[in-house]
């Protein structure tokens, strides 16, 4: 209220400006509208291109199109091994039997082991999956879970 | 003590629903005794909070295994340390924790605000009780710290060897002050709108409470990067994971909301953003609370689906809806008093810097949510990974070091033209002598986002620098005094202006070593065995041997590893991997050591020029031949014998060690972002420390002494 | 004794609680609250001026326009301390009937 009193214009040419606030905010409130419109269109355009879907084993030995790439969700089943570099490894369903085979390179995250729930982007090639290089994820077990989990399982 | 564990939380959800009637009530019908004890309930339930926050940690201490709590997440062979931060390793723990915190800060603004504010202080104490019951209703009936176990074990399981690391300690407690005290100016901010006491009274009051939450939050997010990288197995200090955003998000509305609150103070603008800033960063910091616990997102810290996620979502919801609701009866009210008089003043920059700030907010939502997003549009749930955050992300954070920059040049209301250009001559020189210096180091101009990140940071390093320099000189001409008593009293008389310079010195460094080691790291995964050398950035890591150590908690097998350059030997890296026994019973006595828990130990040489990282994994499926049979000869070995056995298949390891998989990083100024975050930490301390009141009446006395005299002139 | 230290708890919280209940009818410290509600923005203006004069002595602002800028902010906080003064009067004249 004070301040609005005060800007008195102190120069001639002000006077014109004072014409055109109005304008000039929606003018700016347009313009800022707009880039957020636009930064959002091409936020959700790139993201549906560039999302994985989620799947699971089941869902995966169903139907898979090779070019694709996929988020495996699942447990590890007990018999994993090393060939080489690689990581061969059976992802189960969370309930149920259905599995399928990965083959990954990469990082083997620290709690990784078998019964342990893991997430790993991959592409199907032939009967076998690929995982994406670093892609696996190992959930950090019974940390916040229900009480009376045995740490061991 | 579970009972009395047991009665102080009940009773703290006495005190915190009573609290709530009683300031509403004081409220409402203006008698002030009501309001007083409401401020008081306050008080009591941080005592009461804090009588049972002892009690739950000195049953962690002490190793009282009656409470369930205790035994299934510390043992007797747990470091005292660890016993210690064992207590917030839970979901009950953590939850206390959170809400002890809360009622902490809670009681300190109420007693520093207990002559102020007098309209708005009980809705503000409302709302901070109604954050309280809610957690304390959530301990109380969902998640109680102070279940009996029954029979009560003899050892308890003993702390997940993963949290087995120095930053629990720090990094949780930092997180949840970073979060409550953002809770004390959203609840003022709610208390303003309520009683459409709009001016930036309250923003004043609780300027500090939100500067040590940004302070906090922002060290806790960093420290969980830090943490990260010399801890865990993949090399990596910041991944996209849903929970690590979940802590950064409220931290950036909350940076947008420090600087747009000066526009509300110095010229009344901004009301709308501010106040919906300050909102949006209360319910991000519930939602980041949410997050980590509800199993609703897929991610490295997530846990299991958990009772706990559809209260806290409905809490969410009530928030949002109270807030928008909110703001929009309140529009009339948030008109601002000053306008925006030119598009060259700093109050544009600010709002320029807002739009950036949100922006980057949006970004890390939309990425962070979308699984839930595209499963509620499509049907199937669908993510993103790090490339679509960085590709967003990052040209965000190069817009924001730039602004950092731009912003102290540019004056409040309306900057001269001529000035500004002027000013920026000097910085625009140092940025460009900087690009040259740089296309010359090799491979860095085929990385145009890396140099262009590397000259704001230029740039923004020589605009303090001006700025400093020109302080300083304005300082010795006004008061004539010598260069280092003129830098120390520009810095204690304008702790925010200048605390603000040092905070984005340090996020120019921080983020020149995120863009660094990001975009010139090498990494080289391959599988070595003992006396074989391989070559990685510029260095030659050479595999001396194979180790193996042994304690009564773990076998470790790790590596020694030789670090040259040049020829010359610069350091003996000595990663390894710990193995914890499983407590499965139908495991052999030495093979439950491989099925169980294992955790990295890096081998890490960091330099504030590079880091070499190293992590090694032991192929333990090729001694998996011994181990069976030492199994199938000894299945009931345990105690010394067992002891033995482990050791003959560590001896074993070292004599004869199966090729081992090597993860090999080297990254440039990694060490740079850890720089950076203490210099932002310096700043941040600059800009919170209380202003010497003496100074600030000597200043006031001879102000008014002038204007006095201009008054009786006029 | 986990009982007893429980009453005590219980006694103490609402002791703490209570006490102002018991007292009755606070005296109504309203101007005093009204003298602070001035002061901060009063701080704030003091703030705007140092800061224009640091904007001006390290080059951001022309002399032209801080002159300008100078003066209508010292007429701001003029009428600000006129407020003040005002309610400072108005509280010890208040103070004397009581």
């Amino acid at each position: 209220m004070l301040t609005r009193s005060l800007e008195r214009p102190e120069r001639p040419w002000d006077s014109r400006r004072a014409v055109d606030p109005t304008r000039k905010r929606r003018l700016r409130l347009l313009v800022a509208l707009g880039t957020a419109v636009l930064l959002a269109g091409a936020l959700v355009y790139t993201s549906l291109g560039a999302a994985s879907d989620a799947t699971t084993p089941s869902r995966l030995a169903a139907s898979a199109s090779p070019d694709r790439s996929y988020r495996l969700t699942g447990r590890v089943m007990p018999g994993y091994r090393r060939a080489g570099d690689e990581l061969v490894f059976l992802v189960r369903d969370r309930v149920g039997s259905a599995s399928v085979p990965v083959r990954y390179v990469g990082v083997v995250p620290d709690p990784f082991r078998a019964g342990r729930e893991v997430i790993v982007t991959v592409r199907k090639r032939g009967p076998v999956f690929i995982g994406e290089k670093d892609s696996l994820v190992t959930k950090c077990p019974s940390k916040f879970s229900s009480r009376g989990t045995d740490h061991s399982s | 003590m579970l009972n009395l564990g047991r009665v102080c939380l009940s009773l703290a959800l006495l005190i915190a629903l009573y609290g709530i009637a009683a300031s509403l009530y004081g409220a409402s019908s203006g008698k002030r005794q009501w309001v007083d004890s409401g401020r008081r309930a306050v008080y009591a339930l941080a005592g009461v909070l804090t009588l049972a926050f002892v009690v739950l940690e000195a049953a962690f201490l002490r190793s009282d295994f009656s409470f369930e709590l205790v035994g299934s997440h510390s043992s007797t062979t747990t470091p005292t340390f660890y016993k210690a931060t064992a207590m917030w390793s839970s979901q009950e723990g953590s939850l206390l924790l959170w809400v002890w915190l809360l009622a902490l800060w809670s009681s300190l603004v109420l007693f520093a605000t207990r002559r102020r504010l007098r309209e708005i202080a009980p809705y503000a104490t409302a709302v901070l009780l109604g954050f309280a019951a809610f957690f304390v209703a959530l301990v109380v009936f969902l998640a109680s710290p102070f279940e009996l176990a029954d029979p009560r074990p003899a050892e308890g399981v003993g702390l997940q060897p993963l949290l087995r690391h120095p930053s629990m300690m720090v990094h949780p407690p930092m997180l949840y002050s970073g979060y409550t005290l953002f809770a004390v100016p959203f609840a003022f901010a709610i208390g303003a709108l309520i009683t459409r006491r709009l001016s930036p009274d309250w923003i004043a009051a609780t300027r500090r409470f939100a500067l040590a939450a940004w302070f906090f939050l922002g060290l806790g997010v960093l420290l969980g990067a830090r943490w990260s990288w010399s801890e865990l197995g993949w090399g990596g200090y910041w991944a996209w994971d849903p929970v690590e955003n979940a802590s950064l998000m409220p931290w950036l509305t909350g940076t947008a909301f420090l600087h747009s609150a000066m526009i509300q103070e110095k010229r009344g603008m901004l009301k709308v953003w501010n106040v919906s800033l300050v909102l949006a960063t209360g319910v991000l910091a519930v939602l980041g609370t949410f997050l980590v616990r509800s199993g609703i997102l897929e991610s490295i810290h997530a846990f299991g689906a958990s009772t706990l996620g559809k209260p806290f979502l409905g809490f969410i919801a009530v928030l949002v809806a109270g807030c928008v609701v909110l703001v929009l009866t309140r529009l009339g009210d948030l008109r601002p008093q000053g306008r925006f008089e030119s598009l060259l003043s700093r109050e544009s920059i600010f709002l320029l810097n807002n739009l950036v700030l949100v922006g980057l907010c949006f970004v890390i939502f939309w990425g962070t949510f979308f699984p839930l997003i595209s499963e509620a549009v499509t049907g199937q749930r669908a993510s993103v990974g790090p490339p679509w955050f960085d590709r967003y992300t990052v040209p965000l954070a190069i817009a924001l070091v730039l602004l950092s920059g731009v912003g102290p040049v540019i004056a409040w209301r309306r900057a001269t033209l001529r000035n500004a250009r002027r000013n920026f001559r000097l910085p625009a020189a140092a940025t460009a002598a900087a690009a040259l210096a740089l296309m010359r180091v090799p491979g860095v101009w085929r990385q145009p986002l890396a140099l262009l990140m590397f000259c704001a940071a230029a740039f923004v390093l020589a605009v303090v620098v001006q700025e400093v320099w020109r302080g300083m000189r304005a300082r010795r001409v006004m008061s004539g005094e010598s260069a280092p008593v003129a830098l120390a009293s520009l810095l204690r008389r304008n702790r925010h202006r200048y605390g603000g310079y040092v905070v984005h010195i340090g996020v120019a460094v921080l983020f020149v070593g995120v863009a660094a080691s990001s975009t010139f790291q090498h990494v080289r995964d391959i599988r070595l065995s003992p006396g074989q050398t391989v070559s990685v950035g510029g260095y030659e890591v050479h595999y001396l041997r194979a180790t193996s150590k042994l304690s009564p908690e773990k076998v470790t097998l790790g590596a020694l590893l030789e670090l040259r350059r040049d020829g010359r030997r610069v350091a003996t890296l000595a990663p390894s991997r710990g193995y914890y026994p499983s407590r499965d019973p139908s495991l052999g006595p030495t093979g439950r050591y491989f099925d169980g828990e294992a955790t990295s130990e890096v081998g890490l040489r960091a330099g504030l020029r590079r880091d070499v990282w190293t992590a090694v994994e032991p192929d333990v499926g090729a001694m998996r031949r011994m181990i069976d049979g030492i199994d199938r000869r000894f299945p009931l070995a345990a105690g010394d014998s067992a002891t033995v056995m482990l050791g003959a298949i560590g001896d074993r390891y070292e004599v004869r060690p199966p090729p081992a998989s090597f993860r090999l990083i080297v990254s440039p100024l990694v060490g740079w972002i850890w720089l950076g975050g203490m210099i932002v930490a310096a700043g941040g301390l600059i800009a919170l420390w209380p202003a010497p009141s003496a100074a600030r009446r000597r200043t006031s006395a001879a102000y008014r002494a002038r204007l006095g005299r201009e008054l009786s002139r006029a | 004794m986990e009982f007893v230290l429980s009453l005590l708890v219980l006694a103490a919280a609402v002791a703490v609680i209570a006490a102002p209940l018991r007292r009755g009818r606070a005296p109504d410290p309203a101007p005093d609250a009204e003298i602070a509600a001035l002061e901060a923005p009063k701080e704030a203006k003091y703030r705007e001026i140092r800061d224009a004069e640091l904007d001006f002595r390290t080059d951001k602002l022309s002399g032209a326009d801080y002159r300008a800028l100078d003066r209508a902010l010292r007429a701001e906080a003029i009428e600000l301390l006129r407020q003040l003064d005002a309610a400072r009067e108005a509280a010890t004249k208040e103070g004397s009937c009581a």
